[in-house]
Order: structure tokens, then sequence, then C-alpha cells
């Protein structure tokens, strides 16, 4: 335990000593301070907030994730040469990188609330709900970067190619797809299957919660019974969280894995 | 006032009836309560099978006003037929014990207030009521809490009948099993204030009622619509609230109505409107608030409407217009945080958008006048993409979908090409 | 003291160690010869469990090596490019790693001298030149008085002063009874540092003995006579 304190904060000093944690903190400060400017503070901040923040956060932390692995490849050797469990070091290494990338994107979409009067009444549930959905992501999408850098250790251009078909496939052509599917088989009942591929996806999951925090009101108008039994009650946010919970510990345990059996 | 009237509670007699079983008082007060007694007890045996209550009024004059007792009273099918005031007092209970209307009000200058109506009977073919008028002029229903019935208020071929600050309350659950609050049929110049109606298949409904005006009532979580009217020409409905109604708001086949300050809040679901229009013209919607629901304002075949000054806030669709209409003029609205401000189902527009503010404006301001510089689109691709597909809307917000509606406002090919805002306002209108 | 048994690694289809026995007694100071890619940094990574051997046994100091990691604590490790978090600042570094271990650096302010490191000590590592970083890494490795010691080409960065230097701290560490693996392309280099030497060729053991003894077998007065001498032989 001690060691893993260690490391984490030894990332967190590293971290916020290279300017670009901040500058990442600083795009969600502007972004939330001008959102408070133009709109007041209520919902549509949240709502605005939440579509920065499903664009940046999975690919600023893959990409972060997998940049990680290759430009510390000595600094990693150093600490395997230390009488250090590997386990240990790659927990210290993903949540040391994980944490301070969302105390910044926290920091950085909560600190306008200060100066511009507190929250509408009703948006603290919302600010709660947008922040923790946005460290989900940086966990996940870091955890991802993390098994892509230790998977093509040796192939930079390999990784950073697949990650960025990664983040594409999941941002825009998986969506894509889906729409298709929809659009070429709406004769038949589809509800079940589209709900369930859309659970594959974790950009597509976070974005189900987002509208299930702010567009519920669009998602009711449509009058599909499955739909409306995932979205109007309480299940569709327990699967979209169990789901998302399994995209955080599916990659960060193959991580380990990966981590656990490399030669460095 | 006709009548100095004084308090002076009187037992009069007591008997059962085979469908009453309550023991009841009536006391009737009259100028001289010495008098009272000795009508009452002179009238008392010569009409067996009439209950205190109908007694009393049988025997009260013209213009009286009767003080109930604060207890429960049975009542079943009971007529009313001449200027009467009843005066519960805040506390008496008229029971209607599940079976047929309660009081049957045909006459004029009559006045109900201050009691409480239970247990109308319900039926498939008759449509009992707390409270049936009819055929009658100057009514005034005050004050009375009707709770458990199958219609509250039912109003038909009247005039000048107020209806003032009631509270009906029932536990409707099917359609079938309930009626509506406040109904008005075939009647002239009815007023409806400041009433609480809640649970009922519709909470008011008006079909044939003119120059009515409805104000202040609170309608919420009925089982059909809140309010709902047909053929109703020249009313006005202002400062009312609706909430959580199964089906929203329902008016048709109506000209002249005026619509001010209203809200329509929460209305969710698959076909529930915030405000359904079908075949209205030439009215005004002005000063409402739309708030969370499935669809705001939802036009079809309505013409020459003015929807002015109204908000429009977190809805699902802001404005569904069916292109069957024509002439509706859409000026100086918010239109904040809705997931999608205007949908319609064709290519073509025939109305008039002017002046909005439009949260998902996009435009600038650079000669800083207010008005943006460039115009706004509100109809989405993806609206018209859902419409065709509902399941597609679970892929709102989506990095799709964005591109999708930015391409098609660039080059619009399937959104109507001149249903524009060419001077959007960039900051909400007070 | 250090026992391999039958020990191989192949990375894909390359065998790098082709079931290597190795029995190297506490105190004994060895050089590790051989042409490149012939496995020698393979085997002392092996031996430091980052890599993971396909078969075989590693006993160090009476430990056998299944994933454990605690055995790290006796050994000091000087990698062959010494390269560290850029941002960070020597001193810094230093006291991460003491934290880290929870040991105490008992040569840490001995090395630092020795190495004429106090100038550098505030300094980012990004802009400490490759010797000095050499340094850092030779502090790294010794500062905990670890009983084995492992240099992969350790002064193959260093400045003739620097590394006269180093090697008389090798010196010193081999009087003090150390358990030394050195790599080195540059055999008097080794001649001067190391007793016995292992000769590798091609993941395999060629030649483990006092280099007296290769000498002599080969007819030869200095070692890289010898070494060029045996790998001129067809395997």
């Amino acid at each position: 335990m001690r060691v893993y304190w260690q490391i984490l904060r030894n990332e967190f000093q590293t971290l916020f000593r290279a300017k670009w944690v901040l500058g990442y903190g600083l795009i969600f400060l502007l972004l939330t301070d001008t959102l408070f400017r133009f709109s007041g503070g209520g919902t549509e901040v949240w709502v605005s907030v939440s579509n920065i923040m499903l664009l940046l956060i999975p690919i600023i932390s893959l990409i972060y994730g997998i940049l990680y692995i290759y430009q510390s490849r000595d600094y990693l050797e150093l600490l395997l040469t230390q009488p250090v469990n590997r386990s240990t070091l790659f927990w210290g290494l993903y949540t040391g990188i994980s944490a301070p990338l969302t105390v910044a994107f926290i920091i950085g979409s909560a600190l306008p609330i200060g100066w511009h009067g507190g929250l509408a009444s009703g948006s603290a549930s919302q600010l709660f709900f947008v922040l923790a959905l946005g460290s989900l992501l940086t966990f996940i999408f870091v955890g991802l970067g993390f098994v892509m850098g230790l998977y093509f250790y040796d192939d930079k251009i390999k990784g950073f190619g697949f990650s960025i078909v990664i983040w594409l496939f999941m941002a825009v052509i998986y969506d894509g797809l889906i729409m298709v599917i929809i659009f070429m088989f709406g004769d038949y009942s589809l509800e079940t299957s589209v709900i369930f591929i859309t659970m594959l996806n974790p950009m597509d999951i976070a974005r189900i919660l987002i509208l299930m925090e702010f567009d519920i009101s669009a998602l009711m108008g449509y009058s599909g019974a499955v739909f409306n039994r995932f979205f109007g009650s309480n299940l569709g946010i327990l699967v979209s969280g169990g789901m998302l919970v399994l995209w955080l510990a599916v990659p960060s345990w193959v991580g380990l894995r990966i981590f656990n059996r490399k030669d460095f | 006032m006709e009548r100095t009237m004084m308090m002076n509670p009187f037992l009069i007699s007591q008997f059962r009836t085979r469908h009453l079983t309550t023991l009841m008082s009536v006391i009737c007060l009259l100028f001289l309560p010495l008098l009272t007694v000795a009508q009452s007890s002179s009238s008392e045996e010569g009409k067996v099978g009439l209950s205190k209550l109908a007694l009393a009024i049988e025997e009260a004059d013209s213009g009286a006003t009767l003080l109930l007792e604060p207890e429960t009273y049975a009542i079943n099918e009971l007529q009313i037929n001449k200027p009467v005031t009843i005066d519960g007092q805040n506390r008496a209970v008229l029971d209607i014990g599940g079976e047929g209307y309660g009081l049957i009000v045909k006459g004029d200058h009559i006045t109900l207030k201050n009691f409480e109506i239970r247990n109308s009977g319900f039926g498939f073919m008759d449509d009992y009521a707390a409270i049936l008028v009819e055929d009658s002029r100057n009514i005034l229903i005050e004050n009375l809490t009707l709770t458990n019935n199958f219609f509250g208020i039912f109003v038909a071929k009247s005039e000048k009948v107020e209806v003032l600050n009631n509270t009906i309350i029932s536990n409707a659950e099917r359609q079938t099993t309930s009626g509506n609050g406040v109904h008005i049929w075939y009647s002239k110049d009815v007023e409806v204030h400041q009433n609480e109606i809640t649970g009922h298949r519709d909470g008011m409904y008006f079909e044939f009622v003119e120059g009515s005006m409805i104000t202040g009532n609170n309608v919420y979580s009925n089982i059909r619509y809140g309010l709902h009217f047909m053929y109703s020409d020249d009313c006005s409905y202002i400062g009312n609230e609706f909430r959580d109604n199964i089906s929203g708001v329902a008016v048709m086949y109506t000209k002249n109505v005026i619509m001010r300050h209203n809200r329509f809040v929460q209305n969710w679901g698959a076909n529930r409107y915030g405000l359904l229009l079908k075949e209205i013209n030439d009215s005004v919607i002005e000063f409402n608030r739309f708030d969370t629901n499935s669809v705001g304002i939802y036009s079809e075949a309505s013409n020459r409407v003015q929807i002015e000054r109204n908000e429009f806030y977190n809805n699902g669709t802001a404005i569904r217009m069916m292109a069957n209409g024509v002439d509706n003029r859409i000026v100086k609205n918010n239109f904040i945080n809705n997931v999608f401000e205007v949908s319609t189902n064709s290519r073509s527009n025939f109305n008039h958008y002017e002046g909005n503010y439009w949260s998902q404006y996009e435009g600038y301001d650079l000669d800083r006048d207010g008005v943006g510089d460039v115009e706004h689109r509100p109809v989405r691709l993806f609206s018209l993409l859902a419409e065709r597909q509902p399941l597609a809307l679970i892929m709102l917000r989506s990095l799709m979908a964005g591109l999708l509606d930015t391409a098609e406002r660039v080059f619009p090919v399937l959104t109507p090409k001149n249903l524009v805002d060419l001077k959007p306002v960039m900051e909400p209108i007070q | 003291m250090i026992r391999i048994n039958n020990l191989k690694k192949a990375f894909g289809p390359h065998q790098v160690l082709k079931g290597m026995d190795l029995n190297i007694p506490a105190g004994q100071a060895t050089g590790v010869v051989g042409p490149n890619g012939a496995g020698k940094t393979t085997l002392i990574k092996t031996l430091l469990g980052l890599v993971k051997s396909d078969s075989g046994d590693i006993i160090i100091n009476n430990i056998q090596l299944n994933g454990n990691y605690d055995y790290r604590r006796q050994i000091g490790y000087m990698p062959q490019q010494a390269r560290y978090p850029e941002q960070m600042i020597v001193s810094e570094l230093l006291s991460f790693i003491e934290d880290l271990r929870g040991d105490e650096a008992v040569f840490k302010e001995q090395l630092i001298k020795e190495f004429n490191l106090e100038p550098e000590l505030h300094k980012q590592l990004r802009i400490l030149s490759g010797g000095n970083k050499q340094k850092v890494g030779a502090t790294l490795a010794m500062m905990f008085n670890p009983s084995i010691l492992f240099f992969d080409e350790p002064t193959a960065g260093l400045d003739p002063r620097s590394s006269f230097i180093f090697k008389e701290r090798i010196q010193k560490e081999k009087v003090a009874g150390k358990t030394m693996l050195i790599t080195s392309h540059i055999m008097s280099e080794l001649e001067q540092l190391v007793d016995h030497v292992i000769f590798i060729l091609e993941g395999e053991i060629k030649y483990y003995g006092r280099i007296d003894d290769l000498l002599k077998e080969n007819r030869q007065e200095r070692l890289e006579g010898a070494i060029a001498k045996m790998m001129e032989e067809p395997a």
C-alpha cells in the first residue's frame, strides 16, 4: 500500500508539473465559465458540458494513456527493477494518470460555480452526475490507452493508429452502423437488440446515461414498450451503469494481465 | 339577499329509507325559527321517502339559504329547482353512497357552497355526477370538495354558470370507469375559476360552450386530458396550470380561443402533448409556459393562430407543426433547452417564424443589434429521422446525429427550406 | 549467489536463451561478454524479473524466482541506457526511489560526492548530459548497498575521468564482497574489474570460468584476443 501511494503521489507531481494537464483543466474551466455567462447557470450549462465531455474525454484519455506508456518505458523499467510488485505498480500508474486528469476535469468544470454565485436549484444532482460520468470515462479510456500501449509496446505507430481507429469506431462508425440497422430493418421489432448493441459501446452508454438525465422528455415521446421500460424506470440507469463499470473493469484487468506477463 | 337568515340549527326528524341508512339532520333557518319548526313538523309525515335535505329544499322559500349541520347526509339524485343557497359551512358532507347522481340542479339563481359531496355512482350509459346542472341559469358552485365521484360537475344546456374555488378529486384508474372533473356541454357564459382538479378522466371538458372564461385552475394527474374542448368558440383560458395529465391538453374544432399565462408542464410519454391543437382557427396563444413535455404544442390543421411570447423549456419537441395548417405566426417565443425545437411532416411551410430566441441557434451578431446576423433553421434533420424511425432517438446527442444535422443545416435537402427564423434574437426575451 | 538451471527464453520465433546453466557463488565479480544480440542483456533482465523466462529455474540468494519481487531488494541494477522521467529533479528521483523501497540509502551522500553529482542535484533530468545520467543510474544501483550488482555497459557514456572514478568504486564494491555481473564490450576494462568471465554466443554459454584459465587455454595475453578467437571458431 505504501508503495502504491508513493507511485500515485509521484504521478500527481509529475503530471501537474507538465503544464498540459493544467491546460486540459483550463479547457473545462473556460467552457463552464462561458456557459455560465451565456446561459445563466441552469441545466443548459451541464447539458453543454456533458456534450463536450462526451467528445473530449475519451480521445484525450485514450491518447494520454497510450502516450504515457510510450513515454515512460525507461521509467517503467527503473521501477520494475525495484522490489515492487508488478500489480501494485500497474494500479499505481493507472490511477496515478487517470486521477490527475479526473481532478483537472472536475476542478475545471466546477470552479466557475464559485464566482458565478453557486448552482441553480436542482442542478446540484446534474453537476454530480456529469462529473461522475466524466470521471468514469477518464478511467475507462486511460485504461484502454494502457492496454493499447502495452499490447503494441514496441510499435508506436500501430498503437496510435489502432487507438485512433478505436476512437473513431466508437464515436462515429459504431453509431452509423446502428443507424443503418435501424433504418434497414426498421420493420422488425428491434428495440431490444438495438438497446443491447448500444450497451456494448462505452461512449454510447455514457451518451445514453446523459440522455436519461437531460432528454428524457424526448425519449418518452416514443411509444416502444421495451424502450419505455428501459428509459422510464431505473432499469436503464442500472443496466447502463453496470455496463459502464464492466467497461471500467475489463480494460484495466486486461491491462494488468498484459503488464504482469510482459517482458520489458 | 332577499331575506335575513338566522342560524339556529334544529333537528327536524329521523327516519330510514331503503337507500339511506345514515342519521340525517337538516336545519332550516327562516326568519322566525319557530315558524321553521312548525312548517317542518307539519309536512313531515305527508312526504314519506324524501330525505330531510329534500324536505328542507322543498319547504324553503325562494331565495332562502339552507345551512347544513356539520355531519354526513346521505343523498341521491336530490333535485334543486328553486332559487336557494345551500351552505355546508365547510363541514357538511353529502354522501351519494355509490349510486346515481348527487345533486340535480334545474333552476335559476341557485348557489351551492362550502360542503363536500362524495361517492357518486358510475355507469357505462349514464354520466353520473356529483352535481348535474341542467337547463339552468345563474348558478354558482363555490368552495365545494368533490371526492371520489364519476363526474364532478356536469353542466348541460345552461347559462351563466360559475364554478369557483372547488376541489375536485377522484382516483380514476381507467378511462372507462372514470368521468370528467368539470364537464360542460351546450352552455354559454360559463366561468370556471380557481379549481383544483385531479384524478378524473378529463380535468375539464367543454363541448359546444360559448363565451366562457376559465382562469386560475390547477389541473393535474388526470388520466386523459387536463383540458379538453371542442366546438367552444370565444372562450378564454388564463393562468391555469395543466400538469402531468396523461395526454396533456387537447383542444379541437374551435375558433377565437385565447390562451394566456397558462402552464403546460410535465406531460410525458408517447402521444402526449402539452397542448394539442386540432382545427383551431384565429386564436391567440400568448405568455404560456411549456415545460418538460414530450411535445410542447402539437398543431394540426390549425390556421391563423398567433403563438407569441411563450416559453418552451426543456421539451422533447417544442412545437410540432403539421403542414396542413397555414398562416400561423410563431413570434417572440423563447425556445430553451428543447431537444427538437420545431418538427414538421413536410418540406413545405406556410407559417411564419420570426424574432424568437432559440437556444440551439449557432449564429452570431456582429452588428450588435440583438438580432442574429444569419437565419436559424429550427428543424433538425435528426427529428425527421426520428419521425420515420422513432428508435433512432437512441442516437440522440451522438456525433453521428450532430454531423447529419450540421450537413443538413448547410445544405437543406430533407428539411423545409423556408422554415426559417430570419431574425432570431440573441438573448431570451423577458 | 546466483544459480540458473536450463533457462530458456524466446521472443517470438527467436530463441534468445537456449537452456542456460550457471552457478555464480556469492562475492564473485563476473564479466559477461559476447557479440551484439547474444543474449547478455536478456540474461540480466531475466534475473531481474523484467523478462519472464519460458522455462528453467533461477535462484538468487536462496530465493527461487516465481514472479516474486522482494528478492530485488538485494540487487542493484544500472541499465545500459539511463533514461528517467524528464520532468523530475535528480534529488527528487533519488528520494522517490528511497521512499518507494523504504530502505535507507546508506551510500547516497557518498556516491553523490564521489561522482561529483552535487551541482546536478537540482536540475531536471532532461537537461542532464548522458554521462551525468549514467552516474545517476550508478548511484541508484549502489546507494542501498545491495549484495548483488548488475552493470549493463556501465562505462559506455562516461568521460575518462568519470570512467576512472566509476571503476574505483567497483573495485571497492568488489572488495566489500559483492556479487557482480558486468557486461561490457571493452575487454581491457573487464580485465581490470572481474576475475571470471561468461562468454555467451547465440543464447548459449560457450565459456564460463576464470579469465586466467581462459587466457592460458587460448594461449593469449589479453582477454580481447581470447574472445575474438572463440568467436571465430565454428559453433
